[in-house]
């Protein structure tokens, strides 16, 4: 952890991070691109949607939500076999049409197992995202910025954290500064931020 | 309001396309007047139209109390028509529940665009549509408190379900597809819900929807997974639809019943809820326009006329479908179905027959000229009898078949009761009374989906082409 050489303000909370805001997508991306160049590492650009090939210009790489999903999938689609092969050929084999109970039933269980592959695979991708993004989660540093409140509507934000091992509380406020984007601002971890 | 949509605003030509958004309308607008209307104090025409649809609604569970505390023979289910408006108003409401998903996902993927103003309403329509419909089946069990016995639940007669039934297949497709919309639909909530968050200014609002919204923070790291559980659930949600339908349909398709058992079931189905939906989309979605002007800004004539064109092109399968069905029973020369089909176009249920031809493959038609596509009264009424329509074919292929079956000893044709009726028109009010709270506590318009349409969300927006 860095020596805070200048706050802006009086607050004496440990701080979380810096952050910057700009007015459009474009700005953003551009910027984000020299924050990744720079060599910051635990950082995050903020914007009202999702923007296009900004995974690129942060340098992130693909997500494995659906390694997950995948897995998710398995596990539904086994847990359709077990629970249709399990109860009518080995608990209660029951007789209808004289239809077989062994393998050659499978055409007439395939649509359960289909719907529970379903079924799993979205609880994986919904549950999953959730907790791959730390949600949910009420409380943030970030909302102790008052500005931040614009994310959901049209502003675009950059925020580089105090744990990065790159963060000097000057230098990178100069290096937002010079990134073209207002209102840089020091965030702390449990008050009011200041400007 | 106009009544002809300004034709001006509609995709002339091909090479450009029209602006998703209209009047250059900036993110800041799009947020406030979306969340304006959940914001604002509740008006008085909400009041007056739940007052009276949820009035509405209350026939439903009186209607099922009476029929719970006396038994099924309230409804005119009888022999032979066993199945009757129940299993039909369950087949239209599981229908009218395919095209939300359907715009959600399936036009998701195949990236259109103009879908991102329409899907919130229309997931939840499809939300809505599945409540109503699942009320049927399970109060057709006869005895719902041992309904339990659907579920692969280890019971004292050591008995478990016959899993080669589609009767079970269908408990599984239609509470699978339950699950999946709400996911899908609460999934894209969730960024709307953090913009309702961050600009309510009373601390009970600020509770509720900080709540709901889960601590979003809109960070690209989020967005990342966000994106890709999106997109997963969208391609999980296609086959899906494309499924229950088909499953609905194989309750009746996999019996020996003439004119049940055909193997165009599967996909005239789908094709008729997609239509059914789409339609069902444009009847709440056209008021909610007139309510709310501003809404012509997101909702254009373009997407009016696109929907109309889905429903030309799903109305004009299903058309196929009942020729073809026509066709084949004339051309596989099995007498039995050659009598069912006879029977359904000219023997007393005639009229609904008729009914279904007219509101699902004539009426439709209209469609081919652009004046009726950008005329929002000439679209309403065509939804309207597309509406009918999709009823009248489900009560075709189920009472009308059911009442000749093999043995003419026992033919009999099928009368509504009083209850009947009733239960059918509470679910209406079900459905309307849902929407109206919907539309009047959650973002309407998916609002981080109409800002990433925008040109200038565009990273590259306004630079030149390399």
């Amino acid at each position: 952890m860095t020596t805070p050489t200048k706050t802006t303000g009086s607050s004496t909370a440990p701080i979380y991070a810096v952050g910057v805001e700009f007015d459009s997508a474009r700005d953003l991306y551009h910027a984000a691109e020299k924050v990744r160049d720079a060599g910051y590492k635990r950082w995050d650009t903020f914007s009202p949607f999702p923007i296009h090939g900004m995974d690129t210009a942060m340098g992130l790489p693909k997500s494995w939500l659906s390694a997950l999903v995948f897995i998710g999938g398995l596990t539904g689609f086994s847990t359709a076999l077990f629970m249709e092969f399990g109860t009518s050929s080995f608990l209660y084999p029951l007789i209808v049409d004289a239809k077989p109970t062994n393998l050659m039933t499978i055409p007439a269980f395939f649509p359960i197992m289909f719907e529970l592959t379903i079924l799993f695979s979205a609880l994986t991708a919904t549950f999953g995202m959730l907790a791959l993004n730390g949600l949910p989660r009420w409380n943030h540093p970030l909302f102790n910025w008052d500005r931040f409140k614009k994310v959901t509507e049209d502003k675009f934000y950059i925020v580089i954290e105090a744990s990065d091992e790159k963060f000097s509380l000057e230098e990178t406020r100069q290096f937002l500064q010079s990134l073209g984007g207002s209102h840089v601002t020091t965030i702390h971890q449990d008050e009011t931020s200041n400007e | 309001m106009d009544s002809s949509l300004n034709p001006s605003t509609l995709n002339s030509d091909p090479i450009t396309r029209a602006p998703l958004v209209l009047n250059k309308r900036t993110m800041g607008w799009i947020s406030s007047y979306v969340s304006t209307i959940v914001e604002s104090k509740t008006p008085r025409w909400w009041f007056i139209s739940i007052a009276i649809t949820s009035s509405i609604a209350l026939l439903t569970p009186l209607m099922l109390c009476y029929l719970v505390a006396t038994g099924i023979g309230v409804w005119g289910n009888n022999s032979p028509v066993f199945w009757a408006w129940d299993i039909t108003n369950f087949v239209f409401w599981i229908g009218i529940g395919h095209a939300g998903t359907l715009i959600s996902a399936i036009l998701f993927i195949t990236r259109q665009k103009w879908r991102t103003s329409i899907n919130r309403a229309a997931e939840a329509m499809t939300l809505f549509a599945v409540v109503c419909a699942g009320i049927y089946p399970l109060f057709h069990v006869g005895r719902i408190w041992k309904v339990y016995f659907l579920a692969p639940v280890p019971n004292a007669n050591a008995i478990w379900q016959n899993f080669r039934s589609p009767l079970l297949w269908d408990v599984f497709a239609v509470s699978t597809y339950f699950t999946v919309s709400i996911l899908f639909w609460y999934t894209g909530l969730i960024p709307d819900l953090a913009t309702v968050r961050d600009r309510c200014t009373t601390k009970i609002k600020k509770f509720v929807y900080g709540v709901m919204a889960l601590g979003w923070r809109g960070g690209n790291r989020q967005w990342r997974h966000y994106e890709m559980a999106y997109i997963l659930l969208a391609g999980l949600s296609t086959p899906l639809v494309l499924s229950v339908h088909s499953v609905v349909s194989f309750d009746f398709a996999t019996s020996v019943i003439p004119g049940w058992h055909a193997t165009i079931f599967p996909p005239y189905f789908v094709a008729g809820a997609i239509f059914g939906g789409f339609a069902m989309v444009l009847t709440i979605m056209l008021p909610a326009r007139a309510i709310y002007p501003q809404l012509h800004d997101m909702i254009t004539p373009g997407h009016i006329n696109k929907m109309a064109k889905v429903i030309l092109l799903t109305g004009s399968i299903v058309g196929y479908a009942y020729l073809m069905e026509l066709f084949i029973a004339w051309y596989g020369a099995n007498p039995y179905e050659r009598a069912a089909f006879w029977y359904r176009a000219f023997g007393p249920y005639w009229w609904a027959y008729a009914c279904m031809m007219f509101c699902n493959v004539v009426s439709p038609q209209v469609f081919w000229f652009k004046w009726c596509r950008t005329n929002v009264y000439a679209v309403f009424i065509v939804c309207m009898f597309v509406n009918a329509g999709m009823w009248f074919e489900r009560f075709v292929i189920i009472a009308t078949t059911l009442a000749r079956d093999f043995l003419p000893s026992s033919w009999g044709l099928f009368h509504p009761t009083i209850v009947d009726i009733l239960t059918f028109i509470g679910t209406f009010g079900l459905f309307t009374t849902l929407f109206l709270l919907f539309v009047r506590f959650l973002p309407m318009i998916c609002m981080f989906e109409v800002k990433a349409v925008l040109p200038e969300a565009n990273p590259h927006y306004g630079e030149e082409h390399h």
